[in-house]
Protein backbone atom coordinates (compact mmCIF):
# COMPACT_ATOMS: atom_id res chain seq x y z
CA UNK A 1 0.00 0.00 0.00
CA UNK A 2 1.15 3.60 -0.35
CA UNK A 3 2.60 5.45 2.23
CA UNK A 4 0.29 8.26 4.11
CA UNK A 5 -0.67 10.97 2.24
CA UNK A 6 2.06 13.46 1.47
CA UNK A 7 1.95 16.87 3.55
CA UNK A 8 2.30 20.21 1.63
CA UNK A 9 1.99 23.47 3.17
CA UNK A 10 1.68 26.50 1.63
CA UNK A 11 2.07 30.02 3.72
CA UNK A 12 0.65 33.16 2.06
CA UNK A 13 -2.91 33.10 -0.30
CA UNK A 14 -1.81 35.49 -2.93
CA UNK A 15 -1.36 35.08 -6.32
CA UNK A 16 1.57 32.36 -5.65
CA UNK A 17 0.43 30.91 -2.92
CA UNK A 18 -3.19 30.14 -3.17
CA UNK A 19 -2.90 29.28 -7.49
CA UNK A 20 0.60 27.24 -5.78
CA UNK A 21 -2.63 24.93 -3.43
CA UNK A 22 -4.95 24.75 -6.41
CA UNK A 23 -2.54 23.65 -8.92
CA UNK A 24 -0.56 21.17 -6.54
CA UNK A 25 -4.35 19.50 -4.93
CA UNK A 26 -5.06 18.86 -9.19
CA UNK A 27 -1.64 18.05 -9.78
CA UNK A 28 -1.79 14.93 -7.38
CA UNK A 29 -5.24 14.82 -5.50
CA UNK A 30 -3.45 12.28 -3.41
CA UNK A 31 -1.98 15.39 -1.56
CA UNK A 32 -2.38 16.65 1.85
CA UNK A 33 -2.73 20.45 0.98
CA UNK A 34 -3.11 22.94 3.32
CA UNK A 35 -3.21 26.92 2.54
CA UNK A 36 -1.89 29.11 5.58
CA UNK A 37 -3.62 32.86 5.25
CA UNK A 38 -4.24 35.28 7.91
CA UNK A 39 -6.99 37.25 5.73
CA UNK A 40 -10.17 35.71 4.95
CA UNK A 41 -9.99 38.42 2.08
CA UNK A 42 -7.34 39.04 -0.39
CA UNK A 43 -7.03 42.71 -2.01
CA UNK A 44 -5.53 42.83 -5.14
CA UNK A 45 -2.47 44.89 -6.14
CA UNK A 46 -2.90 45.10 -10.00
CA UNK A 47 -5.46 46.99 -11.13
CA UNK A 48 -5.53 48.71 -7.84
CA UNK A 49 -4.00 52.23 -9.27
CA UNK A 50 -7.37 52.45 -10.95
CA UNK A 51 -9.40 52.56 -7.19
CA UNK A 52 -6.31 55.49 -6.47
CA UNK A 53 -7.73 56.98 -9.78
CA UNK A 54 -11.32 56.70 -9.02
CA UNK A 55 -11.92 54.39 -12.01
CA UNK A 56 -12.46 51.03 -10.31
CA UNK A 57 -14.51 50.39 -6.53
CA UNK A 58 -12.08 48.36 -4.53
CA UNK A 59 -14.70 45.57 -3.95
CA UNK A 60 -13.69 44.69 -7.06
CA UNK A 61 -10.38 44.15 -6.14
CA UNK A 62 -11.50 41.50 -3.10
CA UNK A 63 -11.31 38.09 -3.63
CA UNK A 64 -12.33 34.77 -0.55
CA UNK A 65 -11.17 31.43 -0.28
CA UNK A 66 -14.39 30.06 -0.41
CA UNK A 67 -13.89 28.12 -3.74
CA UNK A 68 -10.67 27.17 -2.80
CA UNK A 69 -12.04 25.38 0.36
CA UNK A 70 -14.58 24.15 -2.12
CA UNK A 71 -12.47 21.92 -3.67
CA UNK A 72 -10.90 20.00 -0.79
CA UNK A 73 -8.30 22.40 0.43
CA UNK A 74 -7.81 22.89 3.60
CA UNK A 75 -7.52 26.84 4.74
CA UNK A 76 -6.52 27.97 7.67
CA UNK A 77 -7.34 31.27 8.78
CA UNK A 78 -4.05 31.91 10.46
CA UNK A 79 -0.13 33.43 10.27
CA UNK A 80 2.64 31.02 10.42
CA UNK A 81 5.30 32.37 13.12
CA UNK A 82 7.42 29.65 13.94
CA UNK A 83 9.10 27.66 11.74
CA UNK A 84 11.64 24.25 12.34
CA UNK A 85 13.29 23.49 8.80
CA UNK A 86 14.50 20.19 10.46
CA UNK A 87 11.77 18.68 12.22
CA UNK A 88 9.85 20.53 9.37
CA UNK A 89 7.03 21.90 11.54
CA UNK A 90 5.04 25.15 11.30
CA UNK A 91 3.67 26.23 14.35
CA UNK A 92 0.55 28.83 14.12
CA UNK A 93 -0.21 32.14 16.06
CA UNK A 94 -3.27 30.10 16.92
CA UNK A 95 -1.45 27.06 18.70
CA UNK A 96 -1.67 24.49 15.53
CA UNK A 97 1.40 22.39 14.81
CA UNK A 98 1.82 21.52 11.26
CA UNK A 99 4.39 19.03 10.00
CA UNK A 100 5.11 19.29 6.39
CA UNK A 101 7.00 16.78 3.89
CA UNK A 102 7.37 20.10 1.84
CA UNK A 103 6.28 23.74 2.36
CA UNK A 104 5.68 26.66 0.19
CA UNK A 105 6.71 30.06 1.11
CA UNK A 106 4.66 32.76 -0.77
CA UNK A 107 4.55 35.72 1.84
CA UNK A 108 4.77 38.64 -0.68
CA UNK A 109 6.70 41.83 0.30
CA UNK A 110 7.56 43.41 3.85
CA UNK A 111 8.33 47.07 3.72
CA UNK A 112 11.67 47.97 4.48
CA UNK A 113 10.28 50.30 7.67
CA UNK A 114 14.20 50.96 8.44
CA UNK A 115 14.98 51.81 5.07
CA UNK A 116 13.69 55.62 4.78
CA UNK A 117 14.43 58.29 7.05
CA UNK A 118 11.14 59.44 8.93
CA UNK A 119 8.97 56.27 7.22
CA UNK A 120 7.86 54.30 9.93
CA UNK A 121 4.14 52.32 9.96
CA UNK A 122 2.60 55.64 11.99
CA UNK A 123 4.08 57.62 9.00
CA UNK A 124 2.23 55.44 6.45
CA UNK A 125 -1.37 56.94 7.78
CA UNK A 126 0.00 60.48 6.68
CA UNK A 127 2.13 60.13 3.89
CA UNK A 128 0.24 56.28 2.07
CA UNK A 129 2.60 54.03 0.71
CA UNK A 130 -0.24 51.72 -1.07
CA UNK A 131 1.86 49.01 -2.46
CA UNK A 132 -0.31 46.52 -0.43
CA UNK A 133 -3.52 46.91 -1.35
CA UNK A 134 -6.70 47.92 0.95
CA UNK A 135 -7.02 50.52 3.12
CA UNK A 136 -3.71 52.51 2.13
CA UNK A 137 -5.36 52.05 -0.99
CA UNK A 138 -8.54 54.01 0.31
CA UNK A 139 -6.54 56.67 1.68
CA UNK A 140 -4.32 57.59 -0.82
CA UNK A 141 -7.76 58.01 -2.82
CA UNK A 142 -9.58 60.11 -0.29
CA UNK A 143 -6.39 62.52 0.17
CA UNK A 144 -6.28 62.73 -3.47
CA UNK A 145 -9.99 63.98 -3.49
CA UNK A 146 -9.37 66.24 -0.62
CA UNK A 147 -6.81 67.92 -2.00
CA UNK A 148 -7.10 71.80 -3.39
CA UNK A 149 -7.23 72.36 -7.18
CA UNK A 150 -3.63 73.53 -8.22
CA UNK A 151 -2.25 70.91 -5.68
CA UNK A 152 0.94 69.17 -5.83
CA UNK A 153 1.50 65.29 -5.45
CA UNK A 154 4.67 63.61 -4.86
CA UNK A 155 5.06 59.92 -5.57
CA UNK A 156 8.90 58.76 -4.58
CA UNK A 157 9.66 55.13 -6.68
CA UNK A 158 12.24 52.76 -4.77
CA UNK A 159 15.40 51.83 -5.88
CA UNK A 160 15.42 48.02 -7.69
CA UNK A 161 14.18 45.50 -6.94
CA UNK A 162 10.22 46.02 -5.66
CA UNK A 163 6.67 44.77 -6.30
CA UNK A 164 5.42 45.56 -9.71
CA UNK A 165 8.31 47.77 -11.59
CA UNK A 166 5.62 49.40 -13.71
CA UNK A 167 3.46 50.13 -10.64
CA UNK A 168 5.20 53.41 -9.74
CA UNK A 169 4.34 54.98 -13.49
CA UNK A 170 1.23 52.93 -13.91
CA UNK A 171 0.44 55.38 -10.41
CA UNK A 172 1.34 58.13 -11.77
CA UNK A 173 -0.29 58.46 -14.83
CA UNK A 174 -3.63 57.39 -13.70
CA UNK A 175 -3.13 60.29 -10.31
CA UNK A 176 -2.68 62.43 -13.10
CA UNK A 177 -5.47 61.48 -15.72
CA UNK A 178 -7.51 61.68 -12.44
CA UNK A 179 -5.73 65.38 -11.60
CA UNK A 180 -6.37 65.96 -15.36
CA UNK A 181 -10.08 65.60 -15.19
CA UNK A 182 -10.68 66.97 -11.97
CA UNK A 183 -8.07 69.59 -10.91
CA UNK A 184 -6.48 70.60 -13.82
CA UNK A 185 -3.89 73.08 -12.26
CA UNK A 186 -2.41 70.03 -9.98
CA UNK A 187 0.57 68.79 -10.96
CA UNK A 188 2.69 65.66 -10.02
CA UNK A 189 6.49 65.02 -9.14
CA UNK A 190 7.57 61.68 -9.50
CA UNK A 191 10.65 60.82 -7.60
CA UNK A 192 12.73 58.19 -8.40
CA UNK A 193 15.68 56.61 -6.79
CA UNK A 194 16.35 54.72 -10.58
CA UNK A 195 17.71 56.16 -13.80
CA UNK A 196 15.53 53.97 -15.88
CA UNK A 197 12.23 51.79 -15.12
CA UNK A 198 9.98 49.51 -17.29
CA UNK A 199 8.20 50.65 -20.27
CA UNK A 200 10.09 53.67 -19.60
CA UNK A 201 9.93 55.05 -23.53
CA UNK A 202 6.19 53.69 -23.39
CA UNK A 203 5.51 56.15 -20.61
CA UNK A 204 6.84 58.66 -21.37
CA UNK A 205 5.82 59.32 -25.02
CA UNK A 206 2.26 58.44 -23.50
CA UNK A 207 2.98 61.58 -21.02
CA UNK A 208 4.05 63.90 -23.75
CA UNK A 209 0.80 63.13 -25.55
CA UNK A 210 -1.74 63.12 -22.70
CA UNK A 211 -0.52 65.06 -19.37
CA UNK A 212 2.01 67.36 -20.86
CA UNK A 213 3.52 69.72 -17.81
CA UNK A 214 1.37 67.71 -15.37
CA UNK A 215 4.15 64.77 -14.92
CA UNK A 216 7.41 65.71 -14.08
CA UNK A 217 9.83 62.53 -12.83
CA UNK A 218 13.33 63.64 -11.61
CA UNK A 219 15.58 60.72 -12.19
CA UNK A 220 18.49 59.62 -9.60
CA UNK A 221 20.68 61.64 -11.54
CA UNK A 222 18.51 64.84 -11.89
CA UNK A 223 18.43 64.44 -7.65
CA UNK A 224 15.35 62.54 -7.46
CA UNK A 225 16.35 59.84 -4.55
CA UNK A 226 14.55 60.44 -1.58
CA UNK A 227 16.74 60.49 1.55
CA UNK A 228 14.16 61.40 4.32
CA UNK A 229 10.80 62.31 4.28
CA UNK A 230 8.68 64.22 6.98
CA UNK A 231 5.08 63.49 7.76
CA UNK A 232 4.18 67.08 9.98
CA UNK A 233 5.28 68.76 6.66
CA UNK A 234 4.55 66.25 4.21
CA UNK A 235 8.20 66.89 2.37
CA UNK A 236 10.46 64.38 0.57
CA UNK A 237 13.95 65.43 0.89
CA UNK A 238 16.74 64.28 -1.20
CA UNK A 239 20.55 65.29 -1.73
CA UNK A 240 19.60 68.35 -3.32
CA UNK A 241 16.29 69.86 -2.68
CA UNK A 242 13.32 69.39 -0.65
CA UNK A 243 9.86 68.89 -1.93
CA UNK A 244 6.31 70.38 -0.28
CA UNK A 245 3.40 67.86 -1.44
CA UNK A 246 -0.37 68.40 -0.84
CA UNK A 247 -0.36 64.66 -1.33
CA UNK A 248 2.47 62.30 -0.47
CA UNK A 249 3.04 58.77 -2.14
CA UNK A 250 5.72 56.97 -0.77
CA UNK A 251 6.86 54.16 -2.45
CA UNK A 252 9.32 52.64 -0.06
CA UNK A 253 12.21 49.92 -0.10
CA UNK A 254 11.05 46.31 0.17
CA UNK A 255 12.40 43.18 0.98
CA UNK A 256 10.89 39.27 0.70
CA UNK A 257 8.03 39.02 3.70
CA UNK A 258 8.73 38.67 6.95
CA UNK A 259 8.33 34.05 6.79
CA UNK A 260 11.18 34.48 4.70
CA UNK A 261 13.35 36.19 7.55
CA UNK A 262 11.87 33.56 9.55
CA UNK A 263 12.54 30.82 7.95
CA UNK A 264 16.16 31.42 6.83
CA UNK A 265 15.64 31.20 3.53
CA UNK A 266 16.12 34.98 2.35
CA UNK A 267 20.01 35.98 2.01
CA UNK A 268 22.00 39.84 2.25
CA UNK A 269 19.49 41.21 -0.02
CA UNK A 270 16.26 40.34 1.63
CA UNK A 271 15.16 38.31 -0.69
CA UNK A 272 15.21 34.43 -1.58
CA UNK A 273 17.25 32.48 -4.16
CA UNK A 274 15.51 29.52 -5.84
CA UNK A 275 16.45 26.85 -7.92
CA UNK A 276 15.02 27.79 -11.24
CA UNK A 277 13.23 24.63 -12.47
CA UNK A 278 11.62 23.45 -8.92
CA UNK A 279 11.62 26.40 -6.71
CA UNK A 280 13.19 25.34 -4.11
CA UNK A 281 15.42 27.35 -1.81
CA UNK A 282 18.67 27.20 -1.88
CA UNK A 283 19.21 27.53 1.73
CA UNK A 284 17.23 25.47 3.35
CA UNK A 285 15.59 22.08 1.62
CA UNK A 286 12.36 20.87 1.40
CA UNK A 287 11.27 24.60 1.03
CA UNK A 288 10.52 26.46 -2.16
CA UNK A 289 10.07 29.93 -2.42
CA UNK A 290 7.61 31.44 -5.31
CA UNK A 291 6.02 34.99 -6.19
CA UNK A 292 7.68 38.43 -4.80
CA UNK A 293 9.57 36.93 -1.93
CA UNK A 294 12.20 35.00 -4.61
CA UNK A 295 14.69 35.95 -6.54
CA UNK A 296 13.48 35.01 -10.09
CA UNK A 297 16.21 36.34 -12.12
CA UNK A 298 14.99 38.13 -15.26
CA UNK A 299 11.30 37.65 -14.07
CA UNK A 300 9.43 40.80 -12.75
CA UNK A 301 7.99 41.15 -9.14
CA UNK A 302 4.36 40.70 -10.67
CA UNK A 303 1.14 39.13 -10.33
CA UNK A 304 1.58 36.80 -13.77
CA UNK A 305 5.19 35.58 -12.48
CA UNK A 306 3.86 34.74 -9.04
CA UNK A 307 0.75 32.46 -10.98
CA UNK A 308 3.38 31.35 -13.59
CA UNK A 309 5.41 30.09 -10.38
CA UNK A 310 2.78 29.06 -8.51
CA UNK A 311 1.98 26.46 -11.08
CA UNK A 312 5.23 25.08 -11.93
CA UNK A 313 6.31 24.52 -8.48
CA UNK A 314 3.57 22.69 -7.90
CA UNK A 315 4.39 20.23 -10.69
CA UNK A 316 8.12 19.90 -9.48
CA UNK A 317 6.83 19.28 -5.79
CA UNK A 318 4.41 16.65 -6.99
CA UNK A 319 7.60 15.44 -8.80
CA UNK A 320 9.97 15.57 -5.92
CA UNK A 321 6.85 13.82 -3.57
CA UNK A 322 6.76 11.16 -6.34
CA UNK A 323 10.76 10.73 -5.71
CA UNK A 324 11.01 12.02 -9.54
CA UNK A 325 13.65 14.54 -11.02
CA UNK A 326 11.17 17.85 -12.21
CA UNK A 327 11.58 18.69 -15.28
CA UNK A 328 13.04 22.07 -17.00
CA UNK A 329 10.33 24.54 -17.55
CA UNK A 330 9.43 27.91 -18.87
CA UNK A 331 7.66 30.66 -17.35
CA UNK A 332 5.62 33.35 -19.14
CA UNK A 333 5.01 37.07 -18.37
CA UNK A 334 2.81 39.13 -19.37
CA UNK A 335 1.77 42.91 -17.71
CA UNK A 336 -0.66 45.26 -18.58
CA UNK A 337 0.03 49.50 -17.47
CA UNK A 338 -2.64 51.90 -18.11
CA UNK A 339 -1.56 55.24 -18.81
CA UNK A 340 -5.18 56.42 -19.12
CA UNK A 341 -8.66 54.57 -18.97
CA UNK A 342 -8.48 53.60 -23.18
CA UNK A 343 -4.99 53.76 -23.34
CA UNK A 344 -2.86 49.99 -22.21
CA UNK A 345 0.66 49.17 -22.73
CA UNK A 346 2.04 45.50 -22.08
CA UNK A 347 5.31 44.26 -21.59
CA UNK A 348 5.80 40.46 -22.02
CA UNK A 349 8.54 38.07 -21.58
CA UNK A 350 9.38 34.30 -21.38
CA UNK A 351 11.76 32.64 -19.35
CA UNK A 352 13.81 29.46 -18.61
CA UNK A 353 16.70 27.99 -16.13
CA UNK A 354 19.98 28.85 -17.76
CA UNK A 355 23.53 28.88 -15.40
CA UNK A 356 21.68 28.56 -12.40
CA UNK A 357 18.65 31.86 -12.62
CA UNK A 358 15.38 32.08 -14.76
CA UNK A 359 16.79 34.05 -17.74
CA UNK A 360 15.23 35.72 -21.04
CA UNK A 361 14.64 33.42 -23.68
CA UNK A 362 16.60 35.41 -26.54
CA UNK A 363 14.43 36.82 -29.46
CA UNK A 364 11.61 36.85 -27.61
CA UNK A 365 9.44 39.40 -25.13
CA UNK A 366 9.49 42.96 -24.97
CA UNK A 367 7.08 46.06 -24.94
CA UNK A 368 4.43 47.19 -27.20
CA UNK A 369 5.04 49.00 -30.06
CA UNK A 370 5.98 52.61 -29.64
CA UNK A 371 4.42 53.87 -32.88
CA UNK A 372 1.45 51.67 -32.02
CA UNK A 373 -2.30 53.51 -33.26
CA UNK A 374 -4.82 54.31 -30.77
CA UNK A 375 -7.23 51.52 -31.53
CA UNK A 376 -4.15 49.00 -29.98
CA UNK A 377 -3.73 51.04 -27.23
CA UNK A 378 -7.41 50.40 -26.55
CA UNK A 379 -7.22 46.78 -27.01
CA UNK A 380 -4.38 46.68 -24.53
CA UNK A 381 -6.46 48.73 -21.97
CA UNK A 382 -9.16 46.03 -22.77
CA UNK A 383 -6.63 43.27 -22.24
CA UNK A 384 -5.97 44.74 -18.97
CA UNK A 385 -9.47 44.45 -17.83
CA UNK A 386 -10.23 40.68 -19.08
CA UNK A 387 -6.47 39.50 -17.76
CA UNK A 388 -7.64 40.71 -14.15
CA UNK A 389 -10.52 38.85 -14.01
CA UNK A 390 -8.97 35.46 -15.82
CA UNK A 391 -5.52 35.61 -12.87
CA UNK A 392 -7.52 35.98 -10.35
CA UNK A 393 -10.37 33.54 -11.44
CA UNK A 394 -7.00 31.08 -11.99
CA UNK A 395 -5.67 31.71 -8.80
CA UNK A 396 -9.03 32.03 -6.71
CA UNK A 397 -11.26 29.80 -8.51
CA UNK B 1 -32.90 -8.73 -8.80
CA UNK B 2 -30.05 -10.04 -10.48
CA UNK B 3 -30.21 -7.90 -13.02
CA UNK B 4 -30.35 -4.66 -10.94
CA UNK B 5 -27.21 -6.43 -9.06
CA UNK B 6 -25.24 -6.25 -11.85
CA UNK B 7 -26.16 -2.76 -12.55
CA UNK B 8 -25.39 -1.65 -9.50
CA UNK B 9 -22.14 -3.75 -9.63
CA UNK B 10 -21.98 -2.00 -13.06
CA UNK B 11 -22.19 1.32 -11.52
CA UNK B 12 -20.38 1.30 -8.62
CA UNK B 13 -17.13 -0.21 -11.15
CA UNK B 14 -17.48 2.94 -12.91
CA UNK B 15 -17.93 5.17 -9.89
CA UNK B 16 -14.26 3.63 -9.15
CA UNK B 17 -12.79 4.19 -12.17
CA UNK B 18 -13.77 7.36 -11.94
CA UNK B 19 -12.17 8.14 -8.33
CA UNK B 20 -9.25 6.33 -9.37
CA UNK B 21 -9.13 8.33 -12.25
CA UNK B 22 -9.50 11.50 -10.43
CA UNK B 23 -7.06 10.45 -7.91
CA UNK B 24 -4.48 9.92 -9.64
CA UNK B 25 -1.30 12.26 -10.63
CA UNK B 26 -1.28 14.39 -13.37
CA UNK B 27 2.13 13.98 -15.60
CA UNK B 28 3.82 17.14 -15.51
CA UNK B 29 2.52 19.20 -18.39
CA UNK B 30 5.11 20.59 -21.16
CA UNK B 31 7.31 23.03 -20.80
CA UNK B 32 5.74 26.36 -20.42
CA UNK B 33 1.79 25.05 -20.69
CA UNK B 34 0.98 26.37 -17.52
CA UNK B 35 1.31 30.11 -18.08
CA UNK B 36 -0.68 30.24 -20.83
CA UNK B 37 -3.94 29.91 -18.19
CA UNK B 38 -2.35 33.69 -16.78
CA UNK B 39 -4.37 35.30 -19.83
CA UNK B 40 -6.50 32.70 -22.01
CA UNK B 41 -8.96 31.78 -18.59
CA UNK B 42 -9.14 27.55 -18.20
CA UNK B 43 -13.00 28.52 -17.35
CA UNK B 44 -15.77 29.04 -19.43
CA UNK B 45 -17.35 31.43 -16.37
CA UNK B 46 -14.65 34.17 -17.16
CA UNK B 47 -15.85 37.40 -19.62
CA UNK B 48 -12.87 37.79 -21.87
CA UNK B 49 -11.97 39.09 -25.38
CA UNK B 50 -8.96 36.47 -25.68
CA UNK B 51 -9.63 33.52 -27.48
CA UNK B 52 -10.11 30.76 -25.19
CA UNK B 53 -7.50 27.95 -25.75
CA UNK B 54 -8.77 24.87 -23.71
CA UNK B 55 -10.00 21.81 -25.54
CA UNK B 56 -9.17 23.75 -28.67
CA UNK B 57 -7.78 21.21 -31.91
CA UNK B 58 -4.18 21.19 -31.02
CA UNK B 59 -3.37 21.58 -35.13
CA UNK B 60 -4.96 24.82 -34.57
CA UNK B 61 -3.19 26.33 -32.12
CA UNK B 62 0.29 25.13 -33.54
CA UNK B 63 -0.78 27.05 -37.00
CA UNK B 64 -1.72 30.39 -34.56
CA UNK B 65 1.68 30.35 -32.82
CA UNK B 66 3.61 29.43 -35.97
CA UNK B 67 1.76 32.12 -37.52
CA UNK B 68 2.35 34.23 -34.71
CA UNK B 69 6.13 33.78 -34.02
CA UNK B 70 6.91 34.86 -37.97
CA UNK B 71 4.77 37.80 -37.87
CA UNK B 72 2.10 36.73 -40.49
CA UNK B 73 -0.59 36.86 -38.54
CA UNK B 74 -0.72 40.45 -36.47
CA UNK B 75 -0.77 40.38 -32.57
CA UNK B 76 -0.82 42.85 -29.92
CA UNK B 77 1.23 40.52 -27.41
CA UNK B 78 1.18 36.97 -28.97
CA UNK B 79 3.70 37.44 -31.52
CA UNK B 80 6.36 38.19 -28.51
CA UNK B 81 5.36 35.53 -26.41
CA UNK B 82 5.33 32.94 -29.67
CA UNK B 83 9.01 34.25 -30.18
CA UNK B 84 9.77 32.31 -26.93
CA UNK B 85 9.03 28.55 -27.95
CA UNK B 86 10.25 26.13 -30.62
CA UNK B 87 8.28 24.00 -33.04
CA UNK B 88 7.92 21.02 -30.63
CA UNK B 89 7.61 23.26 -27.70
CA UNK B 90 4.26 24.41 -29.52
CA UNK B 91 3.40 21.21 -30.38
CA UNK B 92 3.50 19.49 -27.04
CA UNK B 93 1.39 22.60 -25.26
CA UNK B 94 -0.73 22.52 -27.74
CA UNK B 95 -1.64 18.37 -27.57
CA UNK B 96 -1.48 19.56 -23.78
CA UNK B 97 -4.00 22.37 -23.89
CA UNK B 98 -6.45 20.28 -26.21
CA UNK B 99 -6.96 17.95 -22.98
CA UNK B 100 -7.35 20.31 -20.57
CA UNK B 101 -11.12 20.57 -18.58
Amino acid sequence: MAQAKPRVLVIGGGFAGAACARALHRADPQCDVTLVEPNPTFTACPSSNSVIAGLRDIAAQRFRYEAIRGEGITVAQDEATALDPRARRVTLRGGSVFDYDRLVLAPGIAIRWDALQGYDEAAAAVMPHAWWAGDQTLLLRRQLEAMPDGGTVVVSAPPNPFRCPPGPYERASLIAWYLKQAKPRSKLILLDAKDSFSKQRLFESAWRQLYPELIEWISLSNGGKVISVDTKTRTFTTDFATYKADVGNVIPPQRAGKIAQIAAVADATGWCPIDPVSFESRLQPNIHVIGDAAIAGAMPKSAFSANAQAKVCAFAVAALLRSETPSSPKLINTCYSLVAPDYGISIAGVYHPMNGQLADVEGAGGVSPLDAPPDFRALEARYAEAWFRTITADTFG
Amino acid sequence: MRRSRSILRALRGVALGFLVTTAAAAAEPPAGATSCSGCHALSAKVETPVPPIRGRDPAEIVAAMRQFRSGERPSTVMGRIAKGFSDDEIQAIAGWVAVQH
